[in-house]
This record gives C-alpha cells, structure tokens and sequence, in this order.
C-alpha cells in the first residue's frame, strides 16, 4: 500500500557525495529521545520560583485604549504584577524598525500603547504562580476601549483614509520598482498581450504543532537575561532586544532546545520574548514562563504575507514565449512591519522564477493593516511571487490556446543555460526544468491521465491536470535589506561551527543553527564523520541553540533553506580546521610525516596511524596531552587547541542599490508538481485524484531527510490551497482562531504522493548540496494551475491562491448569473 | 468596576495508575489529565498543540483507548489505566510502533509523535493489518505538521506487520 508508493530516483544518481556517509540514508540521531517521549521542548522546563505570565489581548482591529485597570487582577491571591504597555515605553526603546523613510518612525512596542492595531493584540500581562490562577487574573483586568475605523483589505489601507500608525503619518510602508530590459518595446513588438486585473494570493501560516513559548529570567544578581525558548532565529532576536531593553548583547543568553515546527512564524516571537523579561524585571527576577494558546498563535503569531497583484500585463511573442510582464504588486504586512519590509525584496532572489524573460517592471508597495503582522512563512515572501508567474504562465497558455506543459518548455530557463543570470543579477547555480517536467509526466502517468480527462469531459466532468513549477532559493545575501534600506547595516551571509576533541576526546560538534525536525544532529555528524573517516555514532552533535556555546554570527539561526549550505559549510570548516591540527600533533608524536598518516577507527577507538610504522595514536591520546599533559608539547604546537571555531561566509557583494542589481542567493533548489483535480458536479468539493512532487536540490546529504521535507512542503502547500486561510471579517474579527475553524491538513485530506528526485549539483557549494526545505509552495502553483485546467472552459480564471468548494461554487454562480467580473483580456496582434 | 477577586480553591483526591505506577494527589477539580500528566507526574512526553481536541498531540490510552488529554479532567480518569509514551518502551527496549516510526522518518520535529503512537496503538491492538482507510481515519485526530503523513502511514504499516510478526 504506503510502503509501495511509487518513487522515482534515477540511478545514476542514487549515491551522492565525496564520502560514504554524506549521502546515505543514515537514520536520525534525534530519533531515541524523540521516541521515548524525552525530547527536551520548551514547556517541558521547570525553574525553581517559576511564574506564569498571560496576555490580555484586544477584541477589537482598531480601537483606542481608554483605560486599563489591573487592580482586580493584582488583588487576587497568588498574583505577583501586572505590566501595561505604559510601563513598557517608560523602560524600552521601540522596536528597530528596518523600512526607511517614513516607516522608520513607526513605533512598534510588544504591548499596545494608545492604541490596539490588530484583534489579539496585548494590553496587558498577568504574572501569577500558577498557570491557571494567571488565566484567572487575566480575566479581571478592565480594559476601556473606543473603536476607532478598521483597515481590513490593503488597497483600502493605501488610501490613507483611516491611518494606523500616526507618527508615520502613511499607511505605506515601503515602495519600489524593478525595471529591466526594454519594457515597452517588449510591448510594442508582442504578438499578444495579456491583461490580468488583479490576482490575490491568500494569508495563511504553516501553524508549527508547538505553539510559541518563552521562558526569562532577568536575574537582578548578575543583570543577565536569561531565555529558555524556542524562538528559531536568536541571533536576529538578540539583536532586537538589546536595543529594545537597552541591556548589551552578551547579556542576553539564548538558549533553544527540541523545537516543535517553526517554519519560520517563530522568528517573530522576540516582543513576547521582550514581555517575559520585563515581568520577570518586575517580579524581582523570577523566572517568568509564558506558553501560548493555540488561539493566541492564530490571532497573534504571525501569518503569511498577503499579496494582491494589480493591473498585470504580459507580452508574448507568436509562440507564447513570454517578452516582457509589467505588473502592480501590494504586501499586506499587518499592523506592525517587525520582519519587514524584507518580504518587499526577498522575492525577487526568483524574479523571473523558472523563466526566461529578460524584460520587466514590476511595482512593488506594502502597507499596513489592521491584522496579525506577518512574518517569515515557509516559502517566505517568494512563494506568492512563484505562484503569481505560474498563475501568469497558466492563464496566457489557457488564453492562447498553448497546452500549459508546450507553454512552460517554451519558456523555461533551458538546462544549458546555467549557470544563469537573472534580470536582476542573481545566479542561478543549476538545474534542469524540462527533465524534472519529464520525471513527473512518467509518475503521474500523463498520457493516461490526458486520456481519462478526454472521457470525463464528455461527461461533463470537471478534471483538470496542474503543473506547478517553483523555487527554493536558499542562502540569502542579506545585503539585499539595502535595496529597503541603504542603512540598513546588513550584507553577506554566515554561520558558526565548532568542532573539537573533549578532553577525553569525544567528538564533539556544536553549530549556530536552531533546528526543528530537520535532522541538523544527523546531517552534520555525516559530514565529520567523512572528514575523520569514523562512524557517525562516534560524533556528539550538539541540541539546539546556545549564546554561550560561542558558535553563532549574527546570522545564525535556522530559517531561509539553507543548512545544508551555511551550516554544513560551517561544519566542514570546523572539521577540517580540526583534521588539520589533529595532523600536525599526530606527526609529532608519531615522529613521522603528515601524509604519512592515516584517519580511521583502531581497536582503541577512532585513531590517527602512521602508514609507514604502523604506530597509531587515539583520540583520547591526542586530547591528553593538549587538555592536561601539555609539557609534552614543542611550542611550535602550542597553537594547537583541537577545539576549532570556524565560520563560514557566501561569496557575496552588496548589490546596487539604485538598479537593485546583484546576487540575492547562493542556491536555488527547484521542485516540479503535477496534479490531478476534480471538481465535483454537486457539491463542488476539489478533489486531488493523483499527486506528484519531484525535487532536485542538488547532491543529497540524507535522501530519506530531503524526502521527508518535501513531503512535509507538499502537505503544507496543498492545505493552503485547499483548507488553511486566515480569514478577516469585514470589521477586522479574525474567524478562524481554533485549528476546527482553520483545519489544517489531517490524514484524511492528504492524498498519495509520488515523489521523483533529480540532481543537478550546485556550482556554489562545496559539497554540490543546495538548502531546501521551504519547497517553495509548489503545491499551492499546481493546484490552482489544475483547478484552471478544470474550469477554464466554464470561464472561470483561477485568481486566488485559495480555493475551495465554497469559492468554486460563487465562481461559477456568479459566471452563470453574468456577475463575473472580467480578468482577463487577450489581445491579438498578429 | 471590577468584579470582586474571589477564587475557591477546592482539592479533590485522585488516584491514577500512569504507566504501571500508581500517583495518588490533590488535584483542583479544573485541573486537566494533561496538565495532570506534565506537571504532576512530570511525565513530559505528553504534549498540548491545539487546547480545543483537534490535533492529537496529548493523545494517551485510557483503558487502553486513545483519548485527548487536554480536554478531559484529570478527576474523570480518578481511578483509570493511562499509557502514555513513556511507557511504550519496555526494559528499555522500543515498542514495535517506536521502533516502526524511526525506521520509517515518520518524524520530524516529534511534537505529535507520542500522540500518533499511542493512536497507532490503538488502531493495531484490534488490527494488525489495517487498510488504508482505516489507517488514515485512526490517525484523523492527530495532526503532524512536517511530515506529509506520508512516512506516518509507513510507520503505521510496518508497526502492524512488526507485532503480528512477533
């Protein structure tokens, strides 16, 4: 049944990698704890003098704040304090706000002040010593409010009528244009032109199982604050929250341990983070623990960004090849923009996505609303880019008459063709688009499906078949924040390793990253064990993240796809940093020279020997005497440690700010989907009647763990284009605060996956791995793609992200009741 | 004005047996089973992702039946057999289920996967070869949101040919 599902991985490429574990299915080193329910998840930590903190969140989008009264609450027994946001300002400074301009004067503090600019946004915080007696003492906080105009939809929000952020004095937070190539004669020239009135790809949020939670303690001994959490980008939060608290960096300890999902909503958890330390401040330095409902992740986490593509057109030539696409793009970020406007630059690392056209303007603005702020979320700010061109690659083929498979080989990127240069200036390492097209046609079994839907549609069947091509850009040049901000004091990209022999000399591995299910402990040992020629069970991998392991840049953390590129870069550093002082010793003590020697594991552990002798020496030989048996040593040696931090940098340049030219990313990994969909004649219920994903992200350091990511995109993606939405009702109520109102994807929505896998290594990594993981939301392409195919014939255009029988069924009653605004129009030149 | 503060604070006395052991305590009546298990049983492994019975992530066995700790009342399971997944392994040595989930990568992060074991039990104690159908609906209540569920449905495959074989 499962086990036969069919897969696909071409045999010349079943073995990757220099070295006989970087590349095997290795199984996870996390797995036995994980198992035996001895995982080590946030929530599981109890302190001594534990407190627990609750958030009073605001029931309305917009509303002034007349009073706030926590006296009831601080009254009741077992309550330690209450925290306002008043008390908040006098002690902090606002967020760092990365937007230039006006944006820079937006206000941003953990809690509300003056004003509420989303519903669930805290008021106020209880601190108690029990969980429950906090929800109590929650309750009894008064808090007055006067409604003041909602800002639901983000063309509303431009118009300035009602403003949110008043210091600003705009709802704008940033705006941009892209212009390459030679647009208008592009124009001019075209044999069609296409014209799309506005596509919507919806808010949604890949909803970590593991709701945020923070632990801190401010200790008034030491003046340190001290975090227990899992926040999945701690270098980033640090850097916020000194600022904010006005304490220095290294002050602040970070440490994460398991992490139950992020997929990047808990980058954004830092003003909880904020919160927890004050409260802790004013409860003399108790620790403060603070775990989130799943209702306040819904209403106040993070969600996706929402993005509304205005006024597109597209130029074609007379074979549908795309000339030229000139196009109005809106981000809508929610109240407050903490990550962003990053997400109004991020997607352009793919800017012309899988394709080949050279000319181009895109209009790119965000603004701010009166919802949750967005944050990274799997498939970050590119996805919606990705789907906008697959939705413009699928209504112009459907438009002209080209079959969408014809019209994608037409205008893919050709494989001999890399490495290539987009408009913008960004490399695209490898790749090869039409095979992964091949590789997916053979699984799904195409002709057999292009048959069968020649017979439904007799029928009168509804059956439509999807392609759905994406990217997954990973290693980002954060040099691209300039192009937001040329003040902005970020470029380049790194991360941190160590690799050291302990005094008995176990191997150990700590590196910057902050994993959550993707298997860092595992892949990383793979990599030392290649470098020391020993057996990954030799090799300790540390858990987690840690301020104090000393490991980290400030660009540590896990989120962008890209371990497999900077971390592991990282990690072979260290190793090999390692290797080579473990060398120089061993030539010492074995009196011979360094290529005489040999790595490997000898009957007393893993050991360096001398070729020529046969004379060896342990790990634990080796760690003796630089730990506590030094006066052996030569002082040429005393460099020696044989405990190596290394770190890893991209190859970056800033890019030009002014023609927003430059390489965004180092890698960029692609996946390749094609459905099957029917939609039902009754009861209008899509139903995915065949899948199948085939990935390439170059060379594999564990096949089992790069499958398992891409099925875990494929679930992600297929929920949010069938299920998962963040829905807003006109007055800015948030209606889908529970998991029953937001349904994520169960097992028994999930349909069959194939998987297909093919390899085009990266030029621009040293082991030809590309970071994947994000998966780019290609399921989220080719279902909308597979929906289009289904009902282009009764007029309808797929122009959202979001579909489901709901929105099906008005489509169609709307179209046969002449309601249907027209989106598309083709005009013919030739 | 504020409501006047009043909290009672009632303790009922409960015994439960949790994984062969028997915790006898005070609980307030509000106290749910999984807060029960974390904090006064310090049994961590049981996990809460959704407080309102969607996701599965604190699924034990009551009476050997899968049911959602995190809305039920430690007082209604006075006097019950819970399993939880501490006690899957035995003398240290893995249940087939936890050994099936490993080899399978039916886990990613592992936040919902002693909720899909315990599931899994459920489902394979009556039924060691189950179809596919009745393999998605045992696990309908559990959700996993890294893995795709594909490598879940293997595990659950293999887990059944596992303990019929032994």
């Amino acid at each position: 049944m499962f086990a036969e599902a069919q897969s696909i991985v071409a045999e010349d490429e079943k073995k990757h990698g220099s070295g006989p574990w970087v590349g095997a299915a290795l199984p996870r080193k996390e797995e036995d704890r994980l198992l035996r329910g001895r995982g080590k998840f946030a929530d599981d930590i109890k302190l001594r003098e534990m407190l627990y903190l609750r958030f009073v969140r605001s029931p309305y989008a917009h509303a002034r704040i007349v009073s706030v009264d926590t006296s009831a609450a601080e009254a009741l027994p077992g309550v330690v304090c209450a925290i306002t946001g008043k008390e908040i300002v006098a002690q902090t400074q606002p967020f760092i706000q990365i937007g230039p301009d006006q944006a820079q004067k937006i206000r941003d503090f953990p809690m509300a002040v003056g004003k509420v600019l989303y519903q669930g946004e805290p008021v106020a915080a209880v601190v108690a010593e029990s969980s429950s007696l906090a929800d109590d003492a929650a309750e009894l906080v008064q808090v007055e409010y006067e409604p003041l105009e909602p800002v639901v939809e983000v063309e509303q929000a431009l118009t300035d009528r009602s403003i949110l952020h008043e210091e600003a004095g705009t709802n704008r937070v940033w705006n941009g244009v892209w212009e390459y190539g030679d647009v208008e004669r592009a124009f001019k020239e075209a044999a069609y032109v296409v014209d799309i009135d506005r596509l919507h790809f919806h808010r949604f949020s890949s909803t970590p199982l593991e709701n945020n939670v923070v632990i801190a303690e401010w200790n008034p001994k030491d003046d340190r604050i001290y975090y227990w959490c899992n926040n999945s980008f701690p270098a980033f939060a640090i850097q916020f929250l000194a600022a904010h608290l006005g304490i220095h960096i290294d002050k602040i300890r970070v440490q994460t341990f398991d992490i139950g999902g992020s997929f990047g909503i808990k980058i954004t958890s830092y003003p909880q983070m904020a919160v927890c330390a004050l409260a802790s401040k004013k409860a003399g330095g108790r620790p403060i623990k603070w775990v989130e409902t799943r209702s306040e992740h819904m209403v106040s986490s993070a969600h996706g960004n929402e993005r509304t593509f205005r006024n597109t057109r597209v130029a074609l030539d007379k074979n549908g090849v795309i000339t030229a696409i000139d196009s109005r793009h809106i981000d809508d970020c929610g109240a407050y923009p903490r990550y962003e406007p990053l997400g109004c630059v991020i997607w352009s690392q793919v800017f012309c996505g899988v394709y080949r056209f050279k000319n181009a303007r895109i209009d790119f603005w965000q603004a701010v609303t009166n919802k949750c702020p967005v944050g990274p979320n799997r498939g970050y700010s590119r996805m919606q880019h990705l789907w906008f061109l697959e939705r413009v690659v699928d209504i112009c083929a459907h438009e002209i008459g080209i079959a969408p498979d014809t019209m994608r080989l037409r205008n893919y990127i050709r494989p001999e063709e890399f490495p290539y240069t987009t408009p913008n200036g960004c490399v695209y390492d490898s790749g090869n688009y039409p095979k992964m097209l091949e590789v997916a046609k053979y699984l799904i079994g195409w002709d057999d499906w292009k048959k069968k839907q020649a017979e439904a549609r007799k029928e009168g069947r509804m059956l439509g078949i999807g392609i759905g091509t994406t990217l997954d850009s990973g290693t980002n040049n954060f040099g691209q924040s300039q192009i937001i901000n040329p003040y902005a004091p970020f470029s380049g990209n790194s991360q941190g390793a160590n690799c050291k022999l302990d005094i008995y000399g176990e191997v150990v591995v700590a590196v910057g990253s902050c994993p959550q299910g993707q298997g860092h402990e595992t892949t990383a040992a793979q990599v030392v064990a290649d470098v020391l020629n020993i057996h990954p069970d030799l090799i300790t991998v540390r858990t987690g993240f840690d301020t104090e392991r000393n490991v980290h840049t400030g660009m540590s953390g896990t989120y962008a796809s890209q371990f497999a590129v900077s971390g592991l870069s990282a990690v072979h550093g260290a190793a090999q940093k390692l290797k080579t002082e473990m060398k120089r010793l061993a030539a010492f003590i074995l009196g011979t020279k360094e290529d005489d020697l040999e790595f490997g594991v000898g009957q007393q552990g893993p050991e360096i020997k001398a070729k020529s002798s046969g004379k060896s020496i342990n790990y634990w030989g080796l760690a003796n005497i630089v730990n506590v048996n030094s006066a052996v040593l030569p002082p040429e040696l005393y460099d020696v440690t044989l405990n190596c931090r290394y770190v890893w940098r991209a190859p970056f340049k800033v890019p030009d700010t002014k023609t927003k030219y430059g390489s965004l990313t180092l890698t960029y990994a692609s996946q390749l989907h094609i459905a099957i969909v029917e939609v039902d004649r009754e009861t209008f219920v899509p139903k995915i009647l065949d899948y199948v994903a085939v990935d390439d992200c170059g060379t594999v350091i564990n096949p089992p763990i790069v499958e398992g990511q891409v099925y875990g995109a494929t679930a992600h993606g297929i929920g949010a284009a069938l299920m998962e939405t963040c829905v807003y009702d006109a007055v800015g109520n948030m209606l889908t605060s529970t998991f029953s109102d937001y349904t994520p994807i169960t097992s028994m929505n999930i349909p069959k996956i194939k998987y297909g896998h093919t390899t085009t290594p990266s030029p621009h990594s040293y082991s030809g791995a590309k970071g994947m993981g994000e998966g780019g939301a290609a399921p989220v392409h080719t279902i909308s793609a597979a929906l289009q195919d289904a009902l282009f014939s009764q007029g309808i255009f797929i122009d959202d992200s979001f579909n489901n029988a709901d929105s099906i069924f008005r489509s169609l009653k709307h179209r046969e009741g002449g309601q249907l605004a027209q989106l598309v129009k083709l005009e013919k030149r030739s | 004005m504020p409501e006047t503060a009043t909290v009672e604070k009632i303790a009922v006395k409960i015994n439960i047996n949790v994984n062969g052991k028997l915790y006898a305590r005070q609980v307030e009546p509000r106290m749910l089973l999984v807060e029960f298990l974390r904090e006064a049983c310090d049994l961590t492994g049981t996990h809460v992702g959704c407080d309102t019975t969607y996701c599965g992530a604190c699924t034990v066995l009551m009476n050997g039946l899968a049911v959602k700790s995190c809305t039920m009342f430690a007082v209604q399971a006075d006097g019950s057999e819970i399993t939880t997944v501490e006690g899957l392994e035995k003398d240290g040595k893995l249940h087939p289920i936890q050994k099936a989930f490993g080899d399978s990568y039916g886990l990613q992060c592992g936040y919902c996967t002693p909720g899909l074991m315990l599931s899994t039990h459920q489902l394979l104690s009556g039924n060691p070869e189950p179809s596919e159908k009745e393999i998605r609906k045992a696990i309908a209540g559990n959700t996993c949101r890294c893995t795709g569920y594909m490598n879940i449905f293997k595990a659950i495959e293999l887990a059944g040919r596992n303990m019929k074989g032994a």
